[in-house]
């Protein structure tokens, strides 16, 4: 494995296995424990520089590394120096000063990880930049496919939404590519990035007529605070075209998935009953978060020199 | 000690692999350590019919203590008709010198569905060296339960400890200078039974 985990396309097909195995010995060694803990990062300290606020992705890191027994500090960047206007760069050498062997950083701008990576010593995770990326969610999304249908190989995955403000869908299409998965994009027209043609999926603007093709449907969040210009008329057209309710799901294989990253909008992209059914994954992946980000903190830090 | 097939030669510095023990010594001593193990838990529990063997659980550490455990299991199962309890305990994200070593992949820990809680645990393992292997088992077991007592068989005991750790149950002591290495090769894993000497560093 490299040093940092920027994007899900640094992943080769043998380090992405790695980790996906790695998370399931973590989490079947666990499984009905009374001591959900293990030494093994003892005595290394992992930072959360979180920029943008996400209780779930944060906390979930933060659960990884405790279980690790690594020393965790939280920073969120609300009532910190960072509003009174430190830079990223000093925050950065702040915490390299502070001995932080590794920094998991949510930010606002894309590309932030990267620049952090050339300022500091010690690993730097990706929790989510911008619009660009996000790898332990695609990595987590991976191992819940794997654990439902057996395998990633040949999997039909329909990735559904607001694909343009996505970095959840733009690292599954990356990953899920590399671990053998075939990957179609449903969105409307003005919700596509620029240059999706290029990417490792096939497009299409007709949900109804992939899904009886689809072992998985990945549903993205309508990102409220994202849509800033006039991307689709209305919420109800929005629903009644990309949301997946019921008759949608009956149009599925039987043994078909559902997954959602979160936070959900019930009644907007996906129907409570959809996100409630047995086909549902979304409790299973935040779980799944868990025993994932353990498995990338202990294949980045494990092994590196302190 | 038990007899080789072939004599076995001292490891001489510069020399090609020796051969400690052929696939004939290995099953001898792996017969001999069960029977070892059979007289040992029916002292500690006198009273019982079946020698106190149901409280047994063999517990490898992979790699190869596991199939070690399972061939223990199946020779006291042969010689008793007794079943005996087998597990894995993979102890990487226990051990010490992981900073140093680097991260390795990681193999499944599987329990007897009853537990370990209040048994007698035996720890086996290929080799024992430095006992830090073994204090990294001890280790998992704390987290994984809590034994009546916990005992720990090797199928050879190189010496150069660096822990307070000492085995209950050999196969063979063999002296070896720091520099060697002493490879164990087991059939499920590698193809063949024999224990082998070489010399250098990894």
């Amino acid at each position: 494995m490299k040093r940092h985990l920027l994007d899900a396309t640094d992943l080769d097909r043998a380090d992405a296995t790695l980790v996906l195995d790695t998370a399931a010995q973590i989490e079947q060694a666990l499984a009905g424990r009374e001591v959900k803990k293990l030494p093994t990062l003892r005595g290394r300290t992992v930072v959360n520089l979180f920029y943008e606020d996400s209780t779930r992705t944060r906390i979930s890191f933060e659960l990884a590394a405790k279980r690790l027994s690594a020393d965790v500090i939280n920073f969120s960047a609300k009532g910190s120096s960072v509003s009174k206007g430190e830079s990223l760069k000093d925050t950065a050498l702040t915490l390299e000063a502070m001995g932080a062997d590794a920094v998991v950083i949510r930010h606002a701008a894309s590309g932030a990880p990267h620049r952090l990576a050339s300022w500091v010593k010690g690993s730097v995770v990706n929790a989510g930049d911008g619009t660009h990326e996000h790898p332990t969610q695609a990595l987590l999304d991976a191992y819940t496919v794997r654990q439902r249908l057996g395998r990633l190989e040949g999997v039909r995955v329909t990735i559904v939404g607001d694909v343009l403000h996505s970095r959840v869908a733009r690292s599954n299409v990356g990953l899920l590519h590399t671990l053998g998965a075939e990957v179609t994009l449903v969105a409307p027209p003005t919700l596509l990035p620029v240059g999706v043609g290029s990417w490792p999926a096939e497009v299409t603007y007709d949900l109804d007529a992939v899904l009886p093709k689809s072992d998985v449907v990945m549903m993205l969040r309508v990102q409220a605070e994202r849509m800033n210009a006039s991307f689709f008329p209305s919420a109800r057209e929005y629903s009644r075209r990309y949301g997946l309710d019921g008759r949608r799901m009956a149009a599925l294989p039987d043994d078909a998935i559902v997954m959602h990253p979160g936070p959900m909008n019930r009644g907007m992209e996906i129907a409570a009953d959809v996100a409630d059914s047995v086909r549902s994954t979304i409790v299973e992946q935040v779980a799944n978060g868990v025993s994932t980000r353990m498995a990338v903190l202990y294949l980045l830090l494990g092994g590196s020199p302190a | 000690m038990a007899r080789t097939s072939e004599p076995a030669r001292s490891p001489v510095p510069g020399s090609a692999p020796s051969t400690l023990l052929a696939a004939a010594d290995v099953a001898r001593v792996v017969d001999r350590m069960a029977h070892q193990l059979i007289e040992r838990a029916a002292t500690a529990d006198p009273g019982s019919a079946d020698g106190g063997l149901p409280d047994l659980v063999l517990v490898g550490i992979p790699t190869r203590g596991a199939p070690l455990a399972r061939r223990l299991a199946a020779r006291i199962e042969a010689f008793t008709g007794t079943r005996v309890d087998v597990g894995t305990a993979d102890i990487t994200l226990y051990r010490d010198d992981l900073r140093l070593r680097g991260v390795r992949a990681l193999e499944p820990t599987v329990l007897p569905d009853a537990g370990i809680d209040g048994r007698l645990v035996v720890l086996v393992d290929d080799v024992l060296f430095s006992g830090r292997s073994v204090r990294a088992a001890l280790d998992a077991l704390r987290d994984l339960g809590r034994p009546r007592s916990v005992q720990l068989a090797v199928l050879v005991d190189r010496g150069h400890r660096e822990l307070p750790i000492r085995a209950d149950f050999v196969g063979k002591n063999v002296p070896t200078s720091r520099s060697q290495q002493v490879k164990v090769h087991l059939a499920e894993i590698d193809g063949v039974d024999e224990v082998v000497v070489l010399d250098g560093e990894p």
